[in-house]
């Protein structure tokens, strides 16, 4: 993966204008389908992500139902107009893959005990993609989960870092992703302090893997608190500034 | 979802992580420490290179076939270079036939990401004609006997092939593409180093057994490669791991891959 242009320029201001530990605009709206338990829609840079939870429900297969706890299934798809060439609409195996990853970083969240004999499903749904995009849908389908009154332990929010010049960088663009020399997807329980997603590509030195785990963990927290602000807005609309500032004061 | 029954018995599992609390394992091993390794390479006369490789009780055969093949088109000037993986049914008793699922597939892309991150083949090089042929590199790996870690397995394995595979050279004439017979090894730059860690009750092992597997709570998969680089990672399963614990485990794979690459240099004679 050998860098094509300059992804970063003598000032260090990245291709969209960015410092290197910066986020991009991010807008998160809870609650926007009727028919789910639970949804969120999320903006993430380019990214445009739907997010729905239908559960606790009912169990298909019937053998596949587990006695003491739910059974979490996640679907992360991309819609075939949501890339720069059309994506075929079947599943992937790279959105196999991260299915996987995105079930496995929200699963230590989720008290599923809670719910024996059920089956909670997450959709993940990529409108438009623009690098980050797993993170992005973690970050919604939590939101999601919350909307649909699933028992969690915490949230889980996610946020990359990555390569570009060298140096490392937060929260890549597409540009970045696709030209830049390492990325690192990174999922993160911020009350609990536990890593839930860690994926990585590209060369790092162990001491760049510890700024990235850092920075990743700083990002993360910052894109907790807008979650929380969406779910404050959603839920307590009106009243979201005291809200938050009577917890705070607490703290 | 739940892709393996295997069960681990309640008064195994509370011996396997009362030991642990004592920084022991079942088998005699210390936290840190692998099973031990042995590879064989050459046992496919048919493939381009091959290599079988136990780790501890867990066997896999991964071997190379190599041809010409069409560029992707937003690589026109690169190779292919392909790692699939299967688990076969007779690898162990829940194993059932069919497509891969998805912890194939995750399988295969983690080993895929290790081999291509690290940059070990110079796809670039690989070209017999820019944008209309290049060298295809396939290497496919079958698991024979599971019993745990078969990232790190699966992913010796494919090194192993490819360092010891053997490719024909091949070039243009007119328009068509011809075999000059000739055998060159392939063009390797990096030897990458998988080295998985899970983590049971927040304590970590390196190179889990089926055993340890089947009571751990998350793991965690990182390559590094010649120069001291953390190349490639995947966290799974459905718990967590503290940032602290993840930096431990970086500096054990960076440990641990430096014995392991020299045992894959000294079973491959590729130094």
């Amino acid at each position: 993966m050998e860098e094509k242009r300059k992804l970063m320029d003598e000032n260090g201001i990245r291709t969209d204008g960015r410092k290197w530990d910066e986020l991009r605009p991010i807008r998160m709206e809870v609650g926007q389908l009727h028919n789910a338990d639970g949804s969120a829609y999320i903006e993430f840079g380019k990214n445009k992500i739907v997010a729905a939870v239908y559960g606790p429900k009912e169990m298909h297969p019937k053998h596949l139902l587990l006695p003491e706890r739910a059974v979490l299934k996640c679907r992360y798809h991309m819609a075939p107009f949501s890339v720069d060439e059309r994506k075929n609409p079947a599943p992937s195996r790279r959105e196999i893959e991260i299915s996987k990853v995105i079930r496995e970083a929200i699963q230590p969240a989720l008290f599923l005990e809670d719910y024996p004999r059920t089956a909670i499903q997450i959709y993940v749904e990529v409108l438009q993609s623009d690098g980050g995009s797993r993170v992005a849908g973690i970050t919604a389908a939590s939101l999601a989960l919350a909307d649909a009154g699933i028992n969690m332990r915490d949230m889980v929010v996610g946020c990359a870092v990555g390569k570009v010049d060298g140096k490392v960088v937060l929260d890549l663009n597409d540009t970045e992703d696709k030209e830049g020399s390492g990325d690192l997807p990174f999922a993160f329980m911020p009350n609990l302090n536990r890593v839930t997603l860690l994926q990585m590509d590209g060369l790092f030195t162990l001491d760049e893997f510890k700024q990235a785990l850092g920075m990743a963990r700083d990002g993360a927290l910052k894109v907790y608190q807008m979650q929380r602000e969406a779910l404050l807005k959603r839920y307590f609309a009106g009243g979201v500034a005291e809200m938050s500032t009577t917890e705070e004061e607490a703290e | 979802m739940p892709a393996k029954s295997f069960v681990v018995e309640t008064i195994k599992r509370t011996q396997l992580i009362d030991l642990l609390s004592k920084g022991k394992r079942m088998d005699g091993r210390n936290l840190d420490q692998a099973r031990k390794l042995e590879i064989k390479t050459g046992l496919i006369e048919k493939a381009n290179g091959s290599a079988m490789v136990s780790l501890g009780n867990t066997q896999v055969i991964a071997g190379v076939k190599i041809d010409k093949g069409i560029p992707f088109p937003d690589t026109p000037d690169k190779g292919l270079l392909i790692v699939g993986a299967e688990v076969l049914p007779l690898a162990a008793a829940y194993v059932e036939a069919g497509p891969p699922d998805e912890s194939a597939i995750e399988l295969a892309r983690v080993v895929d990401r290790g081999v291509r991150e690290s940059e070990m083949i110079d796809v670039g090089s690989l070209v017999i004609k820019a944008g209309k042929f290049v060298y295809a590199i396939f290497c496919d790996v079958n698991v024979l006997n599971a019993d745990g870690n078969l990232f790190d397995a699966t992913s010796y394995a494919v090194v192993a092939a490819l360092l010891t595979a053997k490719m024909p050279k091949f070039v243009m004439e007119g328009d068509v593409v011809k075999n000059t017979g000739q055998m060159l090894p392939l063009p390797v730059a990096k030897i990458p180093v998988s080295v998985t860690i899970a983590n049971i009750d927040d304590m970590l092992v390196l190179d889990p057994t089926e055993e340890e597997e089947a009571v751990m709570q998350s793991r965690i998969t990182l390559d590094t490669e010649d120069d001291g680089y953390l190349c490639a990672g995947q966290k799974g399963e459905p718990g967590s791991f503290t940032p602290e614990q993840i930096l431990t485990a970086a500096d054990w794979a960076l440990a641990r891959g430096k014995e392991i690459r020299a045992a894959i240099k000294e079973a491959t004679g590729r130094a």
